[in-house]
């Protein structure tokens, strides 16, 4: 989604209505946030709506990154935030060697996820695998792709397939235009 | 940030991290590797974060090296570790990766030369024109070429000389700041004190308008 470099357009203030429309609608798309949104969103503070090109729009407290959004989906966290609170998304993980793929934007496959590097919600999982989750994620929900041997998040997007197809087919496009380290949206800076 | 502090101590017992990233390629430390100019990112680290840098780049137990490689692992090298990390990966796989990485590597040192390059040439140029008899107007120009943001430096130009100052698109294209007032040498002044190391003091040049030059 934001292969190019892209440059912020205009800023303006969330009316306080919406305001508070984002903030149940995120405890809702994430509700293992819902204890933090005081820490990223408190009531008093004031949002700001950057849009971006390609009708997508970025909400930003003073200039933090925190959601973005196209057109009306499901509303994204910029990889700050998920950097900052990495337990409270649905994750999964990718092999090592899909990574310089994933960094230089491509789509990602279904093969990255289901190699022996990778990691899907696994009803059986133990210790650490057990923050992968234990039930299948749906097609259409929005996910944060952890890497084989890093601590960070890599990219976020929402699913293409659902994660028990992949596990079936092991073949495909899992998720394309998603959000990635180094992309135009990480470059953006506000201020 | 407080927003960390409070969180921490949380009753959810979910962790909150301060995350530091590369001052090189902007990208969390352990993913340098990936940005081409890995080189760089080892030696920012080095100075900014020792004891990250110890974690990533020397050869203490990586994060998840496959057993057979641990024992080799003995010297400080950041290879080893790179290599260790590539170890899960297939022999072909391994060599493409290495072959991409090399061209990623070279790619962006040669964009980084050319920009070096076209910093060094970019002229910024300080232009008085005469208006009215006594009236002045001062249009700056190539500044964006050293990744200065116009409208931003606008906007701070008409804040500290008490001006009109707006952005201006000129008729071969591009945009330039105007300012009214006769303010050249002030804003030389303030260019090389705001931005003097961004804008370095050869490249900025004032330049008076032929017509007054006639005229008097």
């Amino acid at each position: 989604m934001f292969k190019k470099d892209i440059t912020a357009g205009q800023k303006s203030k969330v009316k306080s209505s919406v305001q508070r429309g984002i903030r149940t609608k995120v405890t809702e798309t994430y509700p293992l946030l819902a204890p933090h949104i005081d820490e990223i969103m408190p009531k008093k503070e004031q949002l700001d709506l950057i849009k971006l090109p390609d009708r997508v729009s970025l909400y930003a407290l003073h200039s933090t990154p925190l959601f973005f959004q196209h057109m009306d989906d499901a509303l994204l966290p910029h990889l700050t935030l998920v950097h900052r609170y990495p337990s409270c998304f649905p994750r999964i993980r990718i092999d090592r060697g899909a990574i310089r793929f994933v960094l230089s934007g491509a789509a990602l496959m279904a093969p990255g996820l289901t190699s022996t590097g990778g990691r899907l919600p696994n009803p059986n999982a133990k210790a650490e695998d057990e923050k992968y989750g234990k039930e299948e994620l749906e097609t259409g929900a929005p996910v944060v792709i952890e890497a084989e041997g890093k601590e960070h998040a890599c990219l976020v997007g929402v699913l293409k397939m659902g994660t028990g197809e992949m596990k079936e087919k092991k073949k495909g496009v899992v998720m394309d235009a998603g959000h990635y380290l180094g992309d135009g949206l990480w470059k953006m800076h506000l201020d | 940030m407080a927003e960390t502090e409070t969180a921490d101590a949380g009753s959810s017992g979910l962790m909150v991290r301060n995350v530091v990233y590369c001052g090189v390629c902007t990208l969390p430390p352990e993913y340098c590797e990936f940005g081409g100019t890995t080189k760089k990112c080892e030696e920012w680290l080095q100075q900014h974060h020792p004891d990250m840098h110890a974690k990533l780049y020397s050869a203490g137990p990586p994060v998840y090296p496959p057993p057979t490689q641990r024992s080799q692992l003995t010297t400080v090298a950041i290879t080893e570790v790179l290599e260790a990390n590539m170890a899960s990966l297939s022999v072909d796989a391994q060599k493409r990766a290495e072959k991409d990485a090399q061209k990623k590597a070279a790619k962006a040192a040669t964009q980084e030369a050319k920009e070096q390059e076209r910093k060094a040439s970019a002229m910024v140029y300080i232009k008085r024109i005469e208006r009215n008899k006594r009236k002045y107007v001062t249009a700056v120009s190539g500044l964006e070429a050293h990744g200065l943001e116009l409208k931003k430096v606008a906007k701070d130009m008409g804040k500290k000389f008490a001006t009109g100052a707006s952005v201006t698109k000129i008729p071969s294209g591009g945009e330039e700041i105007t300012v009214q007032g006769d303010l050249s040498d002030d804003i030389f002044d303030w260019v090389l004190d705001t931005y003097g190391d961004v804008v370095p003091e050869d490249n900025v040049e004032c330049i008076e308008d032929k017509k007054k030059k006639g005229a008097g």
